[in-house]
């Protein structure tokens, strides 16, 4: 399966372009959703074992990569099938452009490529070169539509990211001198032998910690996510950032998890990160903001469970990281939908919009509570699960934190909804309706599958941590 | 070792002109000489293909593209470029005084450095180091390039027609 992730997106890159001018957005629209349907269809096969015997051996002997698809590969993989259709099916709603939603769909395959990439690598050389490649299709993305503030995000974005790059790079030069080669076991030997790789490794941190938009180094993210367009947005928060630093952060905790020196820097930049992120989260006028700064406070919650060491707690950040793309990328469908509907997103000049959009107002709510911790939702779960691990092995007071963090969360989307969803419709929204088809198919979507995993998952978790 | 540190001298005022200059164009000359005293010190650390590399893509491809996007914009007045230059060196007047403080840093705790380089008899050829070893980089460095010509068709195309 780990070449068929890779070669498929890129062979319809191509093929979209091969089309006729004049009639490649509709394709590339349809193209494009195959591919991330047959992504997500590919992680539930592997499952039964299917493509491991099949294709794989096959193709391994063409192109001999160094790559393995892990199982918690395959939570990143489904969570970008999830986040892409997402995206594409906004986009298709709201650029108006048919040359910019053409665009949007190569520019979301090559970072896709970069996402699957970097769910697959056994080499920190590699991630890096992964990762780099998501950034630089995520940089146009963020001003495809050519607006100032568009560029202004983007440019913020770029220059951490070269920040970011610098530290990486130097860390993996570092690790090249010191244990002679870049793969994760290579690396792992150079950490325990010398203290100068640690010190790389932290820069490499570092560097991750910038691309996850982790406090203190998360100024570029609301920026970048408020002023792309919406369709971006839900691509940027639902699974680029997250996958580009914090899985990457998972992943390299898995392999230094003991390390505690390493727990320590997670949990104080986790901790900082849920509580400022939440805090700023409150004082915001626009939805995109708003839901920008929730997304730095709930990778928080994903830094800070794997600050616990244990396996229970990788576990929880995974199940968060997976969660999290359910309901952001719901989320910022919504914010889609409104902005479509009223043409505007400060929630000064929304009210009442449960009335006229009940079905947009039901899966915001839902979305909403379930990134607040409510049972039965899935959030919930995770939530707790991240808090039982951080009990267990002793951090008490940054399992408390963890818990009045989700009180203010509450209070930030309480207020969301009270001001764009309830209360009085504006003289200025009376004619507003629902959302068309396009709009409400992935909320509602995402919105059941965050219910029914809520519902599910006290029955399978047995199964799941085995 | 003397040779290389007037190198290493040269490489940071070139770099740190190029980064004050108020001029696009100097700075884009900047760089392509900070380049060209990179290759030089790689060949002298006997990285010869790494030197060749960093001399064609970043102090000639690179350069080429920059100073091809310089020549599309306006020059300055005289006035304005003053009023630039003095900007431009208070803003990044800290740079210098950086520079040198820390290297009286590194001098002061001279830092237990001991790297050795990899043996000549350890590194691969370079065609089995790209192609075999490091094959699925060169497929991110692909995709990397693919990403950047998207960006160049989008941001230099402008948005004339809605046609596709």
């Amino acid at each position: 399966m780990t070449y068929l992730l890779l070669f498929i997106p890129f062979a319809i890159l191509i093929l979209i372009n091969l089309f006729p001018r004049e009639k490649r957005t509709e394709p590339a629209f349809w193209l494009g959703l195959a591919v991330l349907v047959f992504q997500a269809g590919a992680v539930v096969a592997s499952q039964f074992g299917y493509w491991g015997t099949i294709l794989t051996s096959q193709l391994e002997s063409v192109f001999g990569f160094n790559l393995q698809l892990y199982k918690m590969g395959h939570v990143l993989v489904m969570a970008s099938a999830l986040a892409g259709a997402t995206a594409l099916l906004v986009a298709r709603a709201t650029l108006k452009n048919k040359r910019d939603r053409f665009n949007f769909v190569g520019l979301l395959l090559v970072s896709l490529i970069g996402i699957n990439g970097i769910a697959m690598v056994t080499d920190i050389f590699t991630l890096y070169i992964f990762i780099e490649v998501t950034a630089l299709a995520t940089f146009i993305l963020i001003m495809l539509n050519r607006e100032q503030a568009a560029f202004e995000g983007a440019f913020k974005y770029l220059i951490m990211s070269v920040v970011a790059t610098v530290l990486m790079l130097a860390a993996v030069s570092l690790f090249i001198l010191i244990g002679g080669g870049t793969s994760f076991l290579d690396v792992k030997m150079a950490v325990i032998s010398d203290p100068l790789a640690y010190t790389a490794l932290l820069l490499f941190l570092c560097g991750l910690f910038i691309k996850g938009g982790m406090v203190p180094f998360h100024g570029w993210l609301p920026d970048a996510y408020s002023s792309a367009p919406t369709a971006v947005s839900v691509w940027l928060a639902g699974i680029v950032t997250k996958a580009s630093g914090i899985y990457a952060l998972i992943r390299l905790m898995v392999i230094f998890g003991g390390l505690e020196p390493l727990q320590n820097i997670m949990l104080t930049v986790g901790a900082a990160s849920i509580v400022i992120g939440a805090l700023a989260a409150l004082g915001q006028k626009e939805l995109k903001r708003l839901l920008a700064y929730s997304s730095i406070s709930q990778m928080g919650y994903i830094v800070i469970a794997l600050g616990s060491g244990t396996v229970l707690g990788i576990f929880a950040a995974l199940f968060h990281f997976f969660n999290h793309t359910l309901f952001k990328a719901t989320l910022f469908a919504n914010v889609a939908a409104v902005e479509e509907q009223t043409g505007t997103q400060e929630m000064e000049k929304l009210g009442g919009l449960a009335q006229k959009m009940p079905i947009t107002g039901l899966t915001s709510a839902i979305a909403s509570l379930s990134t607040a911790g409510l049972p039965p939702l899935s959030g919930f779960w995770s939530k707790l699960l991240i808090i039982i691990a951080l009990w267990i092995s002793g951090h008490y007071f940054f399992a408390a934190v963890a818990v009045l963090a989700s009180v203010v969360t509450l209070a930030y989307f309480l207020l969301l909804q009270r001001q764009a969803f309830f209360g009085l419709v504006p003289a200025a929204l009376k004619e507003v309706r629902e959302a068309g088809p396009i709009l409400l198919i992935p909320a509602v979507f995402l919105s059941l599958l965050i219910v029914v995993i809520g519902l599910v998952f006290p029955f399978m978790i047995q199964m799941v941590l085995r | 070792m003397m040779l290389l540190s007037v190198l290493l001298i040269l490489l940071v005022l070139i770099s740190l002109w190029a980064v004050m200059t108020p001029l696009l164009l100097r700075a884009a000359i900047g760089l392509a000489a900070t380049s060209a005293l990179l290759t030089m010190i790689m060949y002298q650390l006997g990285a010869p293909l790494a030197a060749v590399f960093e001399l064609s893509v970043c102090a000639g491809l690179i350069s080429v593209v920059f100073v091809s996007v310089v020549s599309l914009t306006h020059r300055l007045p005289l006035k304005e470029f003053m009023k630039r230059r003095q900007s431009r060196i208070k803003r990044f007047i800290f740079l210098p005084l950086l520079l040198v403080a820390a290297l009286a840093i590194m001098l002061t705790i001279k830092l237990p450095f001991q790297l050795q380089l990899p043996a000549a008899d350890k590194i691969s050829d370079v065609r089995v180091m790209l192609w075999n070893i490091r094959r699925i980089d060169l497929f991110g460095q692909i995709m990397a390039l693919l990403a950047g010509v998207y960006g160049v068709l989008i941001l230099f195309r402008g948005r004339k027609t809605d046609g596709d």
